[in-house]
C-alpha cells in the first residue's frame, strides 16, 4: 500500500512542478490535461484507499518514509500515517480538488496567469496530502505552512490588484499568529514526550496529566498552543480577520481551499489530537466557547453582505465554527461528518457563485443581479441544493451534520454549553435567513441587471457546470449514506478517542435510530423551525416587501453599523497591531538605533577619540623646552610621591 | 593531495588572486576567465572535504602542522571538524557566486574585485581550518582587509565612512581576542587552540577572558548593541560585498564562540548565558521591529541579518539551560539548529542581497518605493525573490526553518519564555519579509521605469537558481548535513558542559 500512499501525494505534486516550470511552453490545453489526470489518479487512488481502510477494516498503516533529522534519540522523519480518518480526507480532498481542476478550465479560460493557476492549485492538493497523512508534528507543520504559502498565492493571484496583494499579506500574517502558538506547542510536546511522533506522543500522557505550567495543567496548556494554531488556519475568532479578505482570489481556490480544504485543517487537527485534548476539560471549553462566539457573530454578518462571495465567506466562518463547537464538546467525529458535508455543500455554493460571476463578467453585487433562476437553471438547482443543505433542510446532507452537532452540544456537560447551544440553535434561523437572502436576491425577483448584460447572460459552459452538477449528488445525498457509520459504527474509532465522562456522543448513540427517523423526529425540535423561520424572513424582506428591509436598516441603525463594521476588529488591527507596531518600530529605529546606539555611543566614541586626539595635539607643539618642562614637572611630582609614600 | 588539501584551499585562491591582478593589467577577459576558473576549481577541491570526510569522530580531520615561529612556539597548524567543514565549503561555494555575479556588473577595475573576492575566500578558509591562535588571528584580521577594499573602493557613495566603520569596529574587537590569546600563551606556553581547550584556568580568568572573546565575536556577529555598522557596511558594500560579509564574515563569529569561547572558557560561559541569551532576544525581536520600517532594500536585509543571527548565538548559550543529564537532545538541537542557522543563513542572505543586487543593477536604487509591480516585467526574478522570502521567512521545506525550528524546540526546554520570545520571529520575520516583497514585485506599476525591466539573464538565473536548490534541499533534508556536524557538536557541548574549576 506503501507506494499507493506515495503516489496520491506525490503525482499532484509532479503535475505542480509540470505546470509550473513548462506550463508556458506546453500551452493552456495539455497544462490543464496533465494536472488533472495527476489530480484524477489521486482521487481514484483515494477512492481505492477509502475502500481498503474504511469499508474492509484494512489495518492502519504507520510507518516513517525518510528520516529528517536524526539527533541523539530524537527521530524526526517524514511519515505517513493512514487510518479512517486520513481515508476519508483524502477521498474529500482529492474529489474536491478534481472538481476544482476541472472547474478551472471555464473559470480561467483566457487568463493571463492560466497555467500558473493549475501548479498552484495542483501544490495545493500535494501540500493538503502532506498535512493530513502526516504521522508526526513536523510534517504535520509543513503542510500547514505549505498550504498557507498556497493560499498567499493564490489570494494574490491577480497581483496587480492592490486589494489582492493587500489580502494575501494579512492572511499569512494573521495566520503566522497562529503558527506561532502552533509551533510553541509542538516544542511544547516535544519538551515532555520526547518525540513528535503522533504515536509515541500520545503513548506517554498518562505521565504528563499531573505536570504543571502557567498556572493549568502541561497537557491543557499544549492544547491550547495547539488550537492557536488551529484558530488561524480555521479562522476562528479573532484570528478569522484574512478569511473574508481572502475572497480576492479567483473563485475556484475560494472554493477549494477557503471553504472545502484548507480551513478545515484545524479541525483535522483537532481531531487528530482528540487523545490529547480529552485530557483537558479546559481546553475543550475554550474549544467550546471560541467555536460558539464564530458560529454566531460570523453568522450574523453575513447578513449585511452584499458580496456574493462575501456572504458565502462568512456562512463559512460560522460554519467552522460549528465544527470548532463540535471539538469542543468531544464530538469529533461529527465535526468531522460536518466537515465532509460541508466541503461539498460549500464548495458548490462558492463554484455556483463563481458560474454567476463568470456570467456577470465579475460582477460581485448581489444588488445588481436578480432574476437569474431562468437564465442559469443548472447554476439555480444546484445553488438550491447547496443551500438547503447548508441551512440544514431535512434530508439534506447539512441537516444530519448540523442537527448532530446541536444535539451533542445539548448533551455536554461542560460549563458554558448552555452558551454554546443557544448560539448554534439562533446560528440555524440566521444561516437560513442569510442564505436564502442571497438565494432570493441572486436568483429570484426582478432583474437588476444592466441591459448590457442581460443579454448576454448565459449558462455556463459545461467544464463549470459539470463539477457543479456532480458536487450536488453528494451535498443531497452524502450525510445521509454516512451518517451511521461515520458517527456510530465505528468509521473513525481507530483515529479518535473519546473520554468517558464526555457523554455527548454516548448519548446520542443510544438516541439514533435511523436517518430517516432523525428527518421525522427534528420536524418537532427548534433547529427545524428555526429554520423555516429563517427562510420565511428572508422571503418577507428580500421578495415580498423590501421595504421592510430599509425600514429595519434605519430603525436599528446602530446595530446595522455594527455589523457593517464587521465589530471593528480590522479598524482595531489597524490601529493596535499595523500602526501601532509601525509607530514603535520607527521609533526603535530612529531614537534607539540610529540616535542613542549609532549617534551617540559609537560615533561619539569616535568623535571621543577625534576630541583627545585634538587635544593632545596642543600638547605635541615641537619645541624642545616645552618637553624638557614637561619632563621636570613630571619627575618632581613622582619624586615628590615617592618622597610621601616612603 | 588529501594531505594538503587544506593548505591548497588556502593558497590556491590567495595566490590566484594575485596572478588574476597581474593578469588584469594586460587582459582583462583573461582575468575574468582566471578567477572564474580558480573559484570553481577551489570549490570542487572543497567537495573532497565533504567526501573524505569521516562523520564518526570528531576530532581534526585533514591536519597539516609545521614549525612556524618557533621562538614563540607558533605553528602553522590547521585542519577541520564538522563545525569548521561545511563552513568552508559555503565560503568556496559562495565565492563562485560571487565571481560570477560580479561578472559584467563591477565596471570599475574587474579584475581586482575578482582578485579580492579570492585572496578574501583564501584567508577565510584560512580563519576556519586555523588551529593555531596566532595563524588564527593572523587570517582573522587579514580578511579584514579585502573586506575594507571592497566597500571603500567598489561601494556606493558613503563608502568610506561605511569602510572605516567596519574596520575600526572589528578591528577594536579582535584586539581584545588577541590580548587573551597572549595570556593564555603565557599560562600556557602554547598557541595550539586544541591545548588552550584543555588548558586549567580559574573563574576569574575565564571571565576576562569569555569577555574579550565576547567583544570579538558579538561585534562579528553581529550582536545587540555592537550591530550598527552592519546595516551601513551592507548598504555601501557592492552586491558581491554583502554577499561575503553576511554569507561568510557573520559566520565567523558564530565560529568564534564554538571554537573559542564554549570550550575555553566554559564556566564563563555557563555563568554569563543568560545575558548572552538576552542580548540575542533582543536581536531577534528588536531588531525585527526596526527591520520593519527600512525603506532601503538593503538595510532590511541587513538588519533581518542580524535578527536571524540571533538564533545563532541563542542556540549556542541555551545550551546549558536546556541541558539535562539524562537526556542531552534539547541542548544538542540547540547546538546543531545553531549551525544549520549559520548555513542556512549563508544561502538565503546570499540569495537576498542577489535579489536586491539584479534590482540595484537595473534602476540603481535599493529605495523601496522606487518599485512596485515589478512582477510584470520580471515574472521570473518575481518567482525567485518570493521563494527566498519565504525562505527567509522561515517557511518549512526551505533551509530557513530548520534552524530555527530546531533552535525554538530546544530553547523551550531551557525556559519556555525564552521559546515564547524566539517564536515572535515566525510573525515579525513574516512581516518584514513579505511586506517588503509586496511592496517591491506586487501591486500596480508606479513606475514607469520598472515597466521596462528586463527579466533576469541567464547569468543571473543561474546564480539564483543554484540558491534555490540549496536551500530547498537544505530544507527538505537536512539529515546530511546534521550528520556532518552531529559528532563534533555532541563534542563541543561535553567541552561546555565540563567544568574547569
Amino acid at each position: 500500500m506503501k507506494n499507493v500512499y506515495l503516489t496520491i501525494v506525490f503525482a499532484p505534486l509532479l503535475g505542480a512542478i509540470i505546470a509550473g516550470f513548462f506550463g508556458k511552453k506546453l500551452g493552456n490545453k495539455i497544462t490543464h490535461n496533465i494536472t488533472i489526470l495527476f489530480v484524477l489518479i489521486s482521487t481514484l487512488m483515494s477512492f481505492y484507499v477509502f475502500n481498503h481502510h474504511v469499508l474492509n477494516q484494512g489495518e492502519v498503516f504507520n510507518q516513517n518514509i525518510y528520516t529528517w533529522m536524526q539527533i541523539g534519540n530524537l527521530d524526526i522523519s517524514v511519515g505517513f500515517l493512514v487510518d479512517n480518518l486520513t481515508s476519508i480526507m483524502l477521498v474529500v480532498v482529492s474529489f474536491v480538488s478534481l472538481m476544482v481542476h476541472i472547474y478551472t478550465i471555464g473559470y480561467m479560460h483566457g487568463d493571463e496567469g492560466y497555467t500558473r493557476f493549475f501548479s498552484y492549485i495542483s501544490l495545493f492538493t500535494f501540500a493538503m496530502f502532506m498535512l493530513v497523512i502526516s504521522n508526526n508534528f513536523m510534517q504535520l507543520f509543513f503542510g500547514w505552512e505549505a498550504v498557507g504559502l498556497v493560499s498567499y498565492l493564490l489570494i494574490g493571484f491577480w497581483h496587480h490588484k492592490e486589494s489582492a496583494v493587500q489580502a494575501n499579506l494579512k492572511a499569512f500574517l494573521v495566520n503566522r499568529v497562529g503558527d506561532f502558538g502552533f509551533l510553541l506547542g509542538i516544542a511544547l510536546i516535544l519538551s515532555f514526550s520526547g518525540s513528535l511522533d503522533y504515536a509515541q506522543v500520545f503513548s506517554q500522557l498518562d505521565g504528563m496529566i499531573n505536570q504543571q505550567l502557567w498556572g493549568l495543567d502541561l497537557i491543557s496548556v499544549a492544547c491550547l498552543l495547539l488550537f492557536v494554531g488551529a484558530m488561524g488556519k480555521s479562522a476562528q475568532v479573532p484570528l478569522h480577520v484574512w478569511l473574508p479578505g481572502s475572497m480576492e482570489g479567483p473563485t475556484p481556490i475560494s472554493a477549494l481551499i477557503h471553504a472545502a480544504t484548507m480551513v478545515t485543517a484545524g479541525i483535522f487537527m483537532v481531531s487528530r489530537m482528540s487523545p490529547m485534548f480529552e485530557l483537558s476539560d479546559v481546553a475543550l471549553t475554550v474549544v467550546m466557547i471560541v467555536g460558539a462566539i464564530t458560529a454566531l457573530f460570523m453568522g450574523l454578518l453575513g447578513i449585511v453582505q452584499n458580496d456574493i462571495k462575501k456572504i458565502v465567506a462568512y456562512s463559512t466562518l460560522s460554519q467552522l465554527g460549528y465544527m470548532t463547537v463540535a471539538l469542543g464538546v468531544s464530538a469529533y467525529s461529527i465535526a468531522i461528518f460536518h466537515l465532509v458535508t460541508h466541503a461539498f455543500f460549500k464548495a458548490l455554493l462558492f463554484l455556483a457563485a463563481g458560474s454567476i460571476i463568470v456570467a456577470l463578467h465579475h460582477n460581485q453585487d448581489i444588488r445588481k443581479m436578480g432574476g437569474l433562476r431562468k437564465k442559469m437553471p443548472i447554476t439555480y438547482w444546484t445553488s438550491l441544493i447547496a443551500t438547503l443543505a447548508l441551512v440544514g433542510f431535512p434530508g439534506f446532507s447539512g441537516f444530519y451534520s448540523k442537527d448532530m452537532i446541536i444535539e451533542a452540544v445539548h448533551f455536554s456537560q461542560l460549563p458554558y454549553a448552555n452558551f454554546a447551544y443557544f448560539a448554534v440553535v439562533l446560528g440555524v434561523f440566521i444561516t437560513a435567513f442569510y442564505s436564502f437572502r442571497m438565494l432570493f436576491i441572486v436568483f429570484h425577483g426582478e432583474s437588476r441587471l444592466d441591459s448590457d448584460t442581460q443579454k448576454h447572460v448565459r449558462e455556463s459552459p459545461l467544464s463549470i457546470t459539470f463539477p457543479l452538477v456532480v458536487l450536488a449528488i453528494p451535498s443531497f445525498i452524502i450525510g445521509f449514506l454516512i451518517i451511521e457509520p461515520i458517527l456510530f459504527t465505528g468509521w473513525l474509532d481507530n483515529a479518535i478517542s473519546v473520554n468517558k465522562d464526555h457523554v455527548a456522543m454516548a448519548e446520542l448513540k443510544n438516541l439514533f435510530d435511523s436517518p430517516i427517523s432523525m428527518i421525522v423526529h427534528s420536524l418537532q425540535t427548534p433547529p427545524f423551525w428555526f429554520m423555516l423561520g429563517g427562510v420565511i424572513v428572508a422571503w418577507m424582506l428580500c421578495l415580498y416587501r423590501v421595504k421592510w428591509a430599509n425600514f429595519l436598516q434605519r430603525k436599528f441603525k446602530a446595530i446595522h453599523y455594527m455589523l457593517d463594521s464587521l465589530y471593528g476588529f480590522d479598524r482595531f488591527n489597524q490601529i493596535v497591531f499595523v500602526d501601532g507596531i509601525k509607530k514603535i518600530s520607527n521609533i526603535l529605529w530612529k531614537v534607539s538605533d540610529m540616535s542613542l546606539i549609532d549617534k551617540i555611543i559609537v560615533n561619539g566614541a569616535a568623535r571621543l577619540t577625534g576630541l583627545t586626539g585634538s587635544i593632545m595635539r596642543n600638547i605635541q607643539t615641537g619645541y624642545i623646552y616645552h618637553y624638557a618642562f614637561f619632563m621636570i614637572c613630571s619627575l618632581l611630582i613622582i619624586l615628590a610621591w615617592v618622597v610621601i609614600k616612603i | 593531495m588529501e594531505q594538503i588539501l587544506l593548505s591548497l584551499l588556502i593558497w590556491l585562491p590567495i595566490l590566484g588572486g594575485v596572478a588574476v591582478i597581474l593578469i588584469g593589467n594586460s587582459s582583462l577577459a583573461l582575468a575574468r576567465w582566471a578567477s572564474i576558473f580558480i573559484a570553481v576549481v577551489v570549490f570542487i577541491m572543497s567537495i573532497k572535504l565533504y567526501t573524505g570526510f569521516d562523520n564518526s569522530t570528531y576530532m581534526m580531520q585533514f591536519v597539516e602542522q609545521t614549525q612556524w615561529i618557533s621562538f614563540f612556539n607558533i605553528n602553522y597548524h590547521i585542519g577541520v571538524d564538522g563545525i569548521s567543514m561545511p563552513l568552508i565549503i559555503l565560503t568556496t561555494f559562495s565565492t563562485v557566486l560571487i565571481i560570477i555575479a560580479g561578472w559584467e556588473v563591477i565596471k570599475k577595475q574587474n579584475a581586482h574585485y575578482m582578485a579580492a573576492f579570492l585572496m578574501m575566500e583564501g584567508l577565510i578558509i584560512g580563519v576556519f581550518s586555523s588551529l593555531d591562535a596566532i595563524l588564527f588571528y593572523v587570517f582573522w584580521e587579514a580578511s579584514l582587509i579585502p573586506m575594507l577594499l571592497i566597500i571603500g573602493i567598489w561601494g556606493g557613495d558613503n563608502r568610506v565612512y561605511a569602510a572605516i566603520k567596519f574596520f575600526l569596529y572589528t578591528f577594536l574587537g579582535s584586539v581584545c581576542m588577541l590580548i587573551a590569546l597572549i595570556y593564555m600563551y603565557n599560562k600556557s606556553g602554547s598557541f595550539s587552540i586544541l591545548n588552550m581547550h584543555n588548558l586549567g584556568i580559574t573563574a576569574t580568568e575565564q571571565a576576562w577572558i569569555f569577555w574579550a572573546f565576547f567583544i570579538a565575536f558579538a561585534v562579528k556577529v553581529p550582536m545587540f548593541p555592537v550591530h550598527t555598522w552592519l546595516p551601513d557596511a551592507h548598504v555601501q558594500a557592492p552586491t558581491g560585498g554583502s554577499v561575503i560579509l553576511a554569507a561568510i564574515m557573520l559566520k565567523m563569529g558564530g565560529y568564534g564562540f564554538l571554537r573559542f569561547s564554549l570550550p575555553i572558557t566554559p564556566d564563563a560561559s555557563l555563568e554569563f548565558s543568560n545575558i548572552i541569551i538576552i542580548l540575542s532576544l533582543i536581536a531577534i525581536i528588536y531588531i525585527a521591529f526596526i527591520a520593519l520600517v527600512q525603506r532601503d532594500m538593503k538595510k532590511l536585509i541587513a538588519y533581518s541579518s542580524i535578527s536571524h543571527m540571533g538564533f545563532v548565538t541563542l542556540g549556542i548559550f541555551a545550551l546549558f539551560l536546556a541541558y539535562k543529564p539524562n537526556s542531552a537532545e534539547a541542548a544538542l538541537l540547540g547546538l546543531n539548529g545553531a549551525m544549520v542557522q549559520m548555513i542556512s543563513h549563508g544561502f538565503i542572505s546570499a540569495a537576498m542581497f542577489f535579489i536586491v543586487g539584479v534590482l540595484y543593477d537595473r534602476l540603481h536604487s535599493r529605495e523601496i518605493a522606487t518599485y512596485g509591480g515589478v512582477i510584470n516585467s520580471m515574472p521570473k526574478f518575481t518567482g525567485f525573490a518570493v521563494l527566498f522570502a519565504m525562505a527567509n521567512a522561515g517557511l518549512p521545506a526551505t533551509s530557513g526553518f530548520v534552524g530555527e525550528f530546531m533552535v525554538i524546540l530546544g530553547v523551550l526546554q531551557a525556559n519556555i519564555w525564552y521559546a515564547v520570545l524566539a517564536a515572535i520571529t515566525l510573525i515579525l520575520g513574516a512581516a518584514y519579509t513579505l511586506w517588503m516583497v509586496k511592496r517591491v514585485f506586487f501591486g500596480a506599476i508606479t513606475n514607469n521605469e520598472v515597466k521596462t525591466l528586463q527579466d533576469i539573464n541567464t547569468r543571473e538565473f543561474f546564480i539564483l537558481a543554484i540558491l534555490a536548490l540549496a536551500v530547498l534541499i537544505m530544507g527538505i533534508y537536512p539529515q546530511p548535513v546534521i550528520e556532518t556536524i552531529n559528532i563534533s557538536v555532541e563534542n563541543l557541548l561535553q567541552q561546555a558542559l565540563n567544568s574547569k574549576l
